[in-house]
């Protein structure tokens, strides 16, 4: 009985080929991971990627179709979700409207038949933690949202659990609230030592607070790795998809030399750096992030360049976000400190580097979106000569 | 919500349709001119229920044979055969509502998810509403009577020597009363468990609570007051019935109940005023049970239960 009342300690959560069926779609398929205590997890996909499902699956709450999942050896996607020891933060939050702040911080301690002292004591320790002494005694309904989440948290927290299972804690609170959360969720993972899985679909909030991240895409995983990783060489061009490569062109590899792939196609040639196995010839997909197009002003800008016209500029803080079309009817999407004017034509360089190309799945999944250019954006572009190499 | 506002005079200048100065001016007191669309709806209500509980509650302060305005009631509460109806009645309304409210929770505690069949088994479950208490009373006969199913079932079993008495006494009612009564418990019990968001349990169970600690301490607190709202209203189905005491109970003897006494009174010995006060005491009687079912219930939560009900 001591394991149940302290944290569990582990050494590795270890998920083999954890799969889940709906009828006859799989929501989830091979999932294979090894979570390491203390460690900062995030699932990350776009939505029915499942994530979610792979969450529940941790939690219990889903049985699983496949696999089995571990903690050190004791076998645990057998047990359901009362004796796996796991907190869980739900979206909703899931608080017990009937059940002042303090009762719901102390249900899971009473639920461990623990001594009134000892879960007096430790749901004050939360209560503190999470700074909401004043609130105490008041009812979920009468708190805002963060406070509302704070509770769930602290809810999740007091067990000590070997596992903290978070499904996109932060989705219904507004863009500011959102930032002091994330830092506050990172901050009790290490003030506290957990070992925390986060599910989320917004890639910089996986990518500022997980030790690693894994990607997925109809119930795949696409990518496992450090934020570094990712960000800078995502496996293939779903993942680039995802963690913000928002130009995804449709090309055709050419030449090879040394480390770099010459990409052609739709009036571009460009030099790239490919991932994987690309033969010349082969269709690829170049992606390339918004900050990586640099508008150049030099008269003789070098290679690598592409000439577009502008369309629209967005104003966001220190920058702008431009939308461009190449006289050939590609979109760009570019990141500019400075302002150009609508129908202005640019000239935009592109490191090597930062142009990855990956090969092209052709069939799997929807294409990157190319969309027709607008009328007004082929007549403002009527003068561009489109690249030069 | 605008459209419905009848537009208001409007005076040279201003921008036709409603005026909204008006509108405000009147919000600001508390009044809302759409209210004006409840008129059909409280004359209806005034004219077929406030009026003649009205009537009736007059007519009963006029006894016939005189003595005082209080005569018809003295004369219900001395005399133990019409006294005595009141009890008979309770002792048949409150086990029959809290059997049809209790037995409504566990099974609609398992309904609330989904599953292959769940609209077939609701709709067996729902279905004695549709038939009548008649249909049901003859049902009951035929079952379970001397000569019916389920005494020969058990005298063929060797269970028992001689047919046991299920008809034309307190259980035929009672059975009755549970048959038709279970499909509005269930119902409403289903929808206010639906209501319930089920992630709350879910949460419970990562705290480690087992499946009695969740319904015991997420789902009944938070199902109580619905609970006691659909006790209520099965009670006072069951308080008035009727045709069943005297098709399949005893209505001369354990089962003469209070709507008989007052159905005598008003068509047996035409005595409007005496039916009347009985009619007015079996409004109080309903009016003191719910009172005790309220006052309990105004102790409970009411507020959110999270889900979309």
């Amino acid at each position: 009985m001591t394991e149940r009342h302290g944290r569990r300690e582990f050494g590795t959560l270890r998920l083999a080929g954890v799969g889940r069926r709906f009828g006859r779609h799989d929501a989830l398929a091979d999932l294979d991971l090894e979570i390491h205590r203390g460690e900062f997890i995030a699932l990350l996909g776009p939505s029915g990627c499942g994530k979610s499902t792979a969450l529940n699956c941790l939690a219990g709450l889903l049985p699983l179709t496949s696999g089995s999942i571990r903690l050190d050896d004791e076998r645990i996607d057998v047990l359901p979700p009362e004796r796996r020891g796991f907190g869980m933060v739900f979206q909703n939050y899931a608080l017990f409207p009937h059940m002042s702040v303090r009762r719901n911080i102390a249900f899971g301690l009473r639920m461990r038949r623990m001594s009134k002292a000892e879960v007096r004591r430790r749901t004050e320790e939360a209560i503190r933690l999470v700074r909401l002494e004043e609130h105490a005694d008041k009812l979920p309904g009468q708190l805002s949202g963060g406070q509302q989440q704070r509770v769930a948290i602290a809810r999740a927290v007091v067990l000590e659990p070997s596992l903290v299972l978070m499904d996109e804690p932060l989705s219904n609170l507004d863009a500011k609230l959102r930032l002091e959360m994330r830092t506050e969720i990172r901050r009790l993972h290490q003030t506290l030592g957990l070992t925390t899985v986060y599910v989320t679909h917004d890639q910089e909030e996986a990518l500022s607070l997980a030790d690693r991240l894994v990607v997925l895409r109809d119930g795949r995983v696409q990518q496992v790795g450090t934020p570094e990783d990712l960000h800078t060489r995502p496996a293939n061009w779903h993942v680039a998809d995802f963690m913000g490569y928002r130009n995804l062109l449709r090309l055709t590899a050419g030449e090879r030399t040394g480390g770099a792939i010459r990409v052609e196609g739709r009036g571009l040639r460009l030099e790239a750096t490919p991932v994987g196995d690309i033969r010349s010839g082969q269709p690829v997909v170049a992606g390339v992030r918004p900050e990586d197009l640099v508008i150049t002003d030099s008269a003789d800008p070098g290679g690598n360049v592409v000439r577009a016209t502008v369309d629209v500029v967005e104003y966001q803080g220190r920058e702008h976000a431009v939308e461009a079309w190449t006289d050939d009817g590609v979109r760009l999407h570019i990141r500019s400190g400075r302002r150009p004017a609508s129908g202005d034509e640019v000239t935009l360089r592109v490191d090597r580097a930062r142009l990855l190309a990956f090969p092209d799945d052709l069939g799997s999944g929807p294409a990157p979106a190319e969309p027709e250019p607008p009328e007004g954006a082929r007549q403002v572009a009527v003068a561009g000569r489109g690249l030069s190499a | 919500m605008t459209t419905v506002s009848p537009p208001a005079p409007t005076g040279t200048g201003s921008p036709p349709g409603p005026d909204p100065g008006l509108r405000h001016r009147l919000a600001e007191r508390g009044i809302d001119r759409q209210l004006l669309l409840l008129v059909p709806a409280i004359v209806f209500i005034v004219g077929l229920f406030v009026y003649p509980f009205l009537y009736g509650l007059g007519l009963s302060f006029q006894p016939r044979e005189g003595g005082g305005p209080f005569a018809d009631y003295e004369r219900f509460f001395t005399d133990p055969y019409q006294r005595d109806t009141i009890w008979k009645t309770l002792v048949l309304a409150v086990p029959a509502a809290l059997l049809n409210v209790l037995a409504s929770v566990p099974i609609a505690y398992r309904m609330r998810g989904r599953f292959r069949g769940k609209r077939l088994l609701t709709i067996l479950l729902v279905v004695p509403i549709t038939l009548g208490t008649v249909l049901t009373a003859e049902g009951l006969l035929n079952y379970l009577g001397p000569a019916g199913w389920f005494n020969r079932l058990l005298q063929s079993a060797g269970l028992v020597d001689e047919p046991i008495q299920l008809i034309g006494n307190y259980w035929g009612v009672f059975f009755s009363l549970v048959i038709t009564g279970f499909p509005f418990a269930f119902l409403l019990i289903l929808s206010y468990l639906s209501g319930i968001d089920p992630s709350l349990e879910r949460a419970a169970a990562t705290l480690g609570a087992r499946w009695w600690d969740r319904f015991r301490h997420i789902t009944l607190p938070l199902l109580a007051p619905g609970l006691a709202t659909t006790f209520c209203l099965t009670f006072v189905l069951a308080f008035s019935v009727f045709p069943s005491a005297i098709l399949v109970g005893n209505p001369a003897g354990e089962t003469r109940v209070i709507s008989i006494a007052a159905y005598q009174a008003a068509y047996e010995q035409y005595d409007y005023p005496f039916a009347s006060t009985i009619a007015m005491i079996m409004a109080a009687v309903e009016l003191a049970v719910i009172a005790l079912v309220l006052l309990w219930r105004s102790r409970l939560y009411k507020g959110s239960t999270g889900g979309k009900g």
